[in-house]
């Protein structure tokens, strides 16, 4: 048990570090994530002007941008290994929840990074007021853990079919919908300076949205994977 | 034959019945008739998802061809009876609340079950023929049913509904007067039937095709 254990780990671990290092050397991700990032941004400023939006309106904005950078991206994470027919090796080099888990944790932290960023984007072009930090910082964690969860089984499914490019945000939307509301709403409450006990079922909502959905997708994900 | 005959009959005289025996609701007008086709209507558009997510459990268990073509034909009538149900609703919306569409849970939820069966026939349409579409949709239909509850769970705790079921269905127990009982189980039976039969049909029709392609 325990050998297999550490096997398991190491070859996470291997798998990780090879998504990772892909990522560094050519920046595909990340910079096209980028780029879109602030196109989105600066388009929102432009639309808005000198006007003071709503609470309601600021977290709408926020998950909408999220949303469609992290279709735009993390859609990727699957089709590069298509494109390059990587995917056979990476079948027979690991089995398939080491492959899930891996583009799981590959995908979470890409998105952490560029939700930051946009957060930080978000907050100098627009200027919504700041009523609990700590809480939107928490709620915009919880979301993304959720939104890259769902996303990563369906990338998987997309990058098989065709017409990949539309395809994503158009089985996501769905998927995501429940998360989205709750996770506007926890956001609307953090800007407008709520506590957490105000948002506690969102966040308690959130947190199960991720655990069932990724369950579900390590239980799926062998059908999805395997030829 | 006969049964078919005896069926159609059954359907005229509960259409009848909608209209001429069931008194109109109370506080609702005349308008409350349509009640008698869309909660069946509704209610077949959820049954249809519901069976088409079991063949696709069916299908991972066991891939035969006929538990992939179970699923897709039964979202294919499901989305068919769901739109139906959401124009039905947005008649009776437009009746009662002055607006088609004004974005009521329930609009919301039903909305949200006519992209996912949108986004399933998308999918299914952007593969090829064979066992991986049939592995990749049922993983799909899977994923997706599993947002529904939440749905359901979550939106009516943020937004307050118009939908006239807390207003005849009062702490769960049905305020209905007999007649309208009568007519209204007897109307969800019709559809429940109208929908076996498509499903029936087309499934006989599937394994007379195999079958001849079998001989070929």
């Amino acid at each position: 048990m325990g050998k297999s254990c550490s096997l398991w780990v190491s070859r996470l671990a291997a798998l990780l570090k090879k998504d990772l290092l892909e990522e560094f050397r050519t920046r595909y991700a990340i910079n096209a994530l980028l780029m879109f990032a602030v196109t989105a941004l600066v388009m929102v400023s432009f639309a808005v002007g000198v006007n003071t939006l709503s609470a309601t309106l600021h977290a709408a904005l926020l998950w909408i941008i999220l949303f469609f950078a992290s279709m735009s991206g993390l859609g990727r994470s699957f089709v590069k290994e298509e494109e390059k027919n990587t995917a056979p090796a990476l079948r027979l080099a690991a089995p398939a929840e080491v492959v899930y888990v891996g583009k799981l944790v590959f995908n979470f932290l890409i998105m952490l990074v560029l939700a930051a960023l946009i957060l930080l984007l978000y907050l100098f072009l627009l200027n919504p007021p700041l009523g609990s930090p700590a809480l939107l910082v928490l709620v915009i964690f919880l979301g993304v853990a959720g939104l890259s969860g769902a996303t990563t089984i369906l990338a998987a499914i997309v990058a098989r079919a065709a017409n990949q490019g539309t395809l994503l945000p158009v089985l996501s939307f769905p998927v995501l919908l429940p998360l989205l509301i709750t996770a506007i709403n926890a956001t609307r409450v953090a800007i407008e300076g709520g506590g957490v006990g105000d948002v506690s079922q969102g966040l308690l909502f959130l947190v199960a949205y991720g655990v069932i959905i990724i369950t579900a997708s390590l239980l799926l994900f062998d059908f999805v994977w395997s030829d | 034959m006969i049964l078919k005959i005896l069926f159609g009959a059954y359907m005229l005289l509960v259409i009848a019945a909608a209209f001429l025996y069931a008194p109109p609701a109370l506080g609702l007008g005349e308008i409350s008739r349509i009640i008698y086709f869309h909660v069946p209507l509704a209610w077949v558009g959820v049954l249809a998802y519901l069976v088409s997510m079991v063949n696709s459990i069916r299908y991972l268990k066991r891939p035969l061809a006929e538990y992939d073509f179970r699923a897709a034909i039964n979202a294919e009538i499901g989305l068919v009876f769901t739109l139906l149900a959401t124009v039905t609703g947005a008649i009776f919306a437009r009746g009662t609340w002055g607006v088609y569409w004004n974005w009521d849970p329930r609009q919301t939820s039903i909305f949200v079950l006519l992209l996912i069966y949108g986004a399933y026939l998308v999918l299914r349409s952007s593969l090829e023929d064979g066992e991986k579409r049939a592995r990749l949709a049922a993983v799909y239909s899977i994923v997706a049913f599993i947002s529904v509850p939440f749905l359901v769970f979550i939106i009516p705790r943020l937004y307050v509904t118009l939908h006239p079921d807390p207003i005849i269905n009062q702490s769960g127990q049905l305020q209905m007067n007999a007649r309208m009982m009568q007519v209204f189980l007897a109307s969800l039976l019709g559809f429940t039937g109208i929908y076996w039969w498509i499903y029936s049909l087309q499934v006989r029709l599937y394994k007379v095709v195999e079958r001849l392609e079998g001989q070929k």
